[in-house]
C-alpha cells in the first residue's frame, strides 16, 4: 500500500525540509546534472560477520587494520553501489566512492570499483582514529564538500556499529535534503523520489538535488564484480586525502574528543532459549498474540 | 574458512574473493535441488560468462581473462567444491573452445572466438564414440566431402551438455588410419542431429551427459579447423590442458568433503568428547588433509610448467591421477566420519563420493594416466 506524502513526512526525515529546499536549491547551487548525475556512494570496511568480532582492548575500539581479520565491503553499501550504478546506466554522469578508513580499507575500495565505478576517494588520517558518528560525518561531510556531488547515496547502517546515523547527519551537515530508508530511487530530472519502507508499507518522499540517500537491502540485487572490471580497477583513480586536503579541523575528530565513549564491552550471551507455547486449545490465538507483539503480522 | 591460497597478483586475489562469494551464494544455494531433481541450472551459465569465467584461461586479445593456468584451475577447484557438475562443464566448455583458439584461421578467430570466450554461447566436447573412448584413433563418425562442405553421419558418446551446448569441438573421419580424423566446429543445432535420452549417471545429474546422432548433418566448409587429417592432433593437444582442467575438480571436491568431515568431526560427541580428538578419526582426518595438499600441490605444479611454456604432459596425468585418485579416498572417508549420516542424502558427502568416481575415468582413465606416466620412464 502506497502512502503518497511528501508534505508531511515525519519530522526528522528531511524530507519536509528538502521540499522548502528545493526551492532554495533550484536557484541557488547549480547541479552538474546537464552532463548526468554527479553521484557519490559512501562505502566502509566492516568485520565480516561471519567472523568472531573483537574490539582492542585498549580503547575499545575495532581493530581495523589486523590482517588476519578479513575485512569485507558493508553489504548494505553493495545495494548503494548497485543503486548509484543503475542510476549512472539510466541519466549518465559517473559514481564516486569514498570510503574513511586506514590503508586496509583499499580492499574495500577495489571491489567497489569492480563492480564497476568509476573513481574513488579515501578519506585516510591516524587523526580520524576513534571518531564516532557525529566526527565522522563531519570528516566525510568536508570530503564531500570538496569533492563535489548531486547525490550521495549510502547503506541505512553498517554491520560493526550500526548506528543508522550518519546518512541523516551528513545531510545536515551538507544541508540537503535526507531521503532515508529507500527501497526504491527514482531520478527525473533534478528532482528524486524514493519509496521509504515504513511497518505498514512504503511511503514516497520527494526532493530535489542534490540530496542524500540511505537505502536498505533489498533495494535491488547487486551485481557480481566482472573479471574486466577487476582488471580495469586498477587502472581507475583513486585519491587520497588526509585530513589538511580537506580542511578538517583536527580538534573535531578523534577518539580524545569523541562524543560517545565505550564505557565497557562484552560478548554476547548466548541466545535465551524461546517462547513456548503449550496448546490448551488456544495455541493459535497465543501464537499470533506473540507475532503481533513482534510485529510479524 | 576459505583455502589459504598463493595466487600470483592482486587481480588473482580479486579474482578468487569474487569466485568464492559468487560460489557461495549462487552454486551452493541450489546444488542440492538440481542435483536430485537432476534439472538443468537454467542461466547459470549465462551468469558465469557475464562475469567473466568462462575464457578464463584465453588471451585478452581473443577476449579471454588473460589469467594463467595456475589461477584458471583454482577458480575451477572453488566452484567443484560446491558444484561438480558445474565445474566440470566449465572445464568442458574451455576444452572445446581451444581448436579454435589453438588451430583457427584468424578470420575463424576473429569470427567464433569472442561469443565463445565471453559464454554468449557454450561448448561441449565430441570425441568419444561408444566403441572408442580411450581408444580415439578408432573413431567411426565420418565427415565426407560434399560440394558446399561435409555431410557428417555417426554417433557420438558422452557428450557433456549434449542437446543444451550451441556448439560442440566434433572429431570425425574424413580419411583412414591416424591421419584421418579431423576436427569441426559445429552447431548445437542443426538439421539431421539429434540426441539420446540423458544418461542415467551415478552423479553429475544437473548437466546432461547424451549421445549425440548425426545423420547426414551438412557442415559448411568453413567449419573445419586445422587442415583436414589434423583432428587427433588438435584433440591430443588439449588433452594435458583437460586433464588439468579435471585435477583441479577432483580437488575441490575433495577439500568440500574434507571441510564438512572436518566440521562434523567437530560437533559430534561420543564417549563425552568430540569425535575429531579421538586419534583414530584425527588421524584420518589428517590423511584426507594430506591427499588434498598434495592432490593441490601436484595440479599447481604442472600448471606452473604449463605456464612457462616447459613441457608438462608427465606432470598433467601425475596431476589427474593422484588429485583424482585422492577425491576418491578423501570423500569415502569423508562419508566414513560421518557414519550413517554420511550415507544419506541429508548431508553433501554420499553426493561427493559419487561425484568423485567419475574423476578417475574421464578425460583418460587413470589407467591411461599410468601408461602415459610409465611411458614417460621408459624413455
Amino acid at each position: 500500500m502506497e502512502h503518497a506524502r511528501p508534505a508531511r513526512a515525519p519530522l526528522g526525515d528531511g524530507a519536509r525540509r528538502g521540499e522548502r529546499q528545493a526551492r532554495v536549491n533550484t536557484g541557488g547551487r547549480r547541479l552538474t546534472m546537464k552532463s548526468g548525475i554527479n553521484i557519490v556512494v559512501c562505502v566502509k570496511q566492516v568485520p565480516d560477520t561471519a567472523t568472531v568480532r573483537k574490539l582492542r582492548a585498549e580503547d575499545s575500539t575495532i581493530d581495523r587494520e589486523d590482517p588476519n581479520s578479513s575485512g569485507v565491503l558493508n553489504e548494505l553499501d553493495e545495494y548503494a553501489i548497485e543503486e548509484g550504478l543503475r542510476l549512472k546506466e539510466a541519466h549518465g554522469g559517473e559514481v564516486t566512492i569514498l570510503t574513511m578508513g586506514p590503508a586496509k580499507a583499499a580492499e574495500t575500495i577495489r571491489k567497489a570499483l569492480a563492480m564497476g565505478t568509476d573513481k574513488a576517494v579515501h578519506l585516510m588520517d591516524p587523526a580520524l582514529h576513534g571518531s564516532d558518528a557525529v566526527q565522522t560525518s563531519y570528516a566525510m561531510a568536508q570530503t564531500l564538500k570538496k569533492i563535489g556531488f548531486d547525490l550521495v547515496i549510502l547503506g541505512s547502517e553498517s554491520t560493526d556499529a550500526r548506528t543508522g546515523l550518519l546518512a541523516a547527519m551528513l545531510a545536515e551537515r551538507l544541508g540537503v535534503p535526507q531521503l532515508s530508508l529507500a527501497n526504491k530511487v527514482v531520478v527525473d530530472g533534478s528532482a528524486i523520489s524514493i519509496h521509504r519502507v515504513t511497518d505498514y508499507g512504503y511511503d514516497r518522499v520527494e526532493s530535489s538535488l542534490p540530496a542524500v540517500v540511505s537505502v536498505v537491502e533489498k533495494t535491488n540485487e547487486p551485481r557480481y564484480p566482472r573479471l574486466k572490471e577487476i582488471m580495469a580497477a586498477k587502472k581507475k583513480p583513486v585519491t587520497t586525502f588526509g585530513i589538511a586536503d580537506v580542511e578538517i579541523d583536527p580538534g573535531r575528530i578523534g577518539l580524545a574528543g569523541a562524543y560517545t565513549e565505550v564505557a565497557e564491552f562484552a560478548v554476547a550471551p548466548p541466545r535465551a532459549a524461546g517462547v513456548v507455547v503449550k496448546d490448551e486449545g488456544d495455541g493459535g490465538v497465543k501464537v499470533a498474540d506473540f507475532l503481533t507483539s513482534k510485529k510479524f503480522i | 574458512m576459505a583455502v589459504s591460497r598463493l595466487l600470483p597478483s592482486q587481480e588473482a586475489e580479486d579474482l578468487l574473493d569474487l569466485v568464492r562469494d559468487f560460489a557461495d551464494k549462487e552454486l551452493a544455494s541450489r546444488v542440492d535441488e538440481h542435483e536430485r531433481t537432476e534439472t538443468y541450472p537454467e542461466g547459470l551459465f549465462g551468469t558465469l560468462g557475464e562475469i567473466g569465467l568462462l575464457g578464463l584461461p584465453y588471451p585478452e586479445e581473443l577476449g579471454g581473462g588473460g589469467q594463467p593456468y595456475e589461477v584458471y584451475l583454482q577458480v575451477l577447484e572453488e566452484l567443484a567444491a560446491r558444484w561438480a557438475a558445474v565445474a566440470v562443464a566449465v572445464s568442458v566448455h574451455g576444452l572445446a573452445c581451444s581448436p579454435v583458439a589453438a588451430y583457427g584461421t584468424p578470420e575463424q578467430v576473429e569470427r567464433l572466438l569472442p561469443d565463445m570466450l565471453a559464454g554468449n554461447v557454450v561448448g561441449g566436447y565430441s570425441l568419444s564414440e561408444p566403441q572408442a573412448g580411450s581408444d580415439a584413433a578408432a573413431l567411426t563418425c565420418r565427415a565426407e566431402k560434399v560440394s558446399d562442405g561435409y555431410r557428417v553421419t555417426g554417433t557420438k558418446a558422452w557428450v557433456t551438455h549434449g542437446g543444451i551446448a550451441d556448439f560442440y569441438a566434433l572429431f570425425a573421419r574424413t580419411g583412414e588410419g591416424r591421419r584421418g580424423v579431423s576436427c569441426f566446429l559445429a552447431p548445437g543445432h542443426a538439421d539431421g542431429l539429434t540426441f539420446g535420452r540423458p544418461e542415467a549417471k551415478m552423479g553429475l545429474h544437473a548437466i546432461p551427459t547424451t549421445t549425440a546422432h548425426w545423420d547426414g548433418v551438412v557442415l559448411e566448409a568453413d567449419r573445419l579447423i586445422g587442415a583436414e587429417g589434423q583432428g587427433l592432433e588438435i584433440a591430443y593437444s588439449a588433452l594435458d590442458a583437460g586433464r588439468l582442467g579435471i585435477a583441479a575438480c577432483a580437488t575441490g571436491l575433495a577439500q568440500a568433503a574434507l571441510d564438512t568431515a572436518v566440521a562434523y568431526a567437530k560437533e559430534r560427541t561420543t564417549f563425552g568428547k568430540r569425535i575429531i580428538d579421538h586419534q583414530g578419526l584425527g588421524f584420518l582426518l589428517a590423511d584426507m588433509a594430506a591427499a588434498v595438499g598434495s592432490a593441490r600441490a601436484v595440479y599447481l605444479d604442472a600448471a606452473r610448467r604449463r605456464d612457462a611454456g616447459r613441457p608438462y604432459s608427465l606432470e598433467a596425468s601425475i596431476a589427474k591421477l593422484t588429485a583424482t585418485d585422492a577425491a576418491m579416498k578423501v570423500t569415502t572417508d569423508a562419508v566414513q566420519v560421518l557414519g550413517g549420516y554420511g550415507y544419506t542424502r541429508d548431508f553433501p558427502v554420499e553426493r561427493y563420493m559419487r561425484e568423485a568416481k567419475i574423476m578417475q575415468i574421464f578425460e583418460g582413465t587413470n589407467q591411461i594416466q599410468r601408461l602415459v606416466i610409465s611411458r614417460h620412464l621408459a624413455r
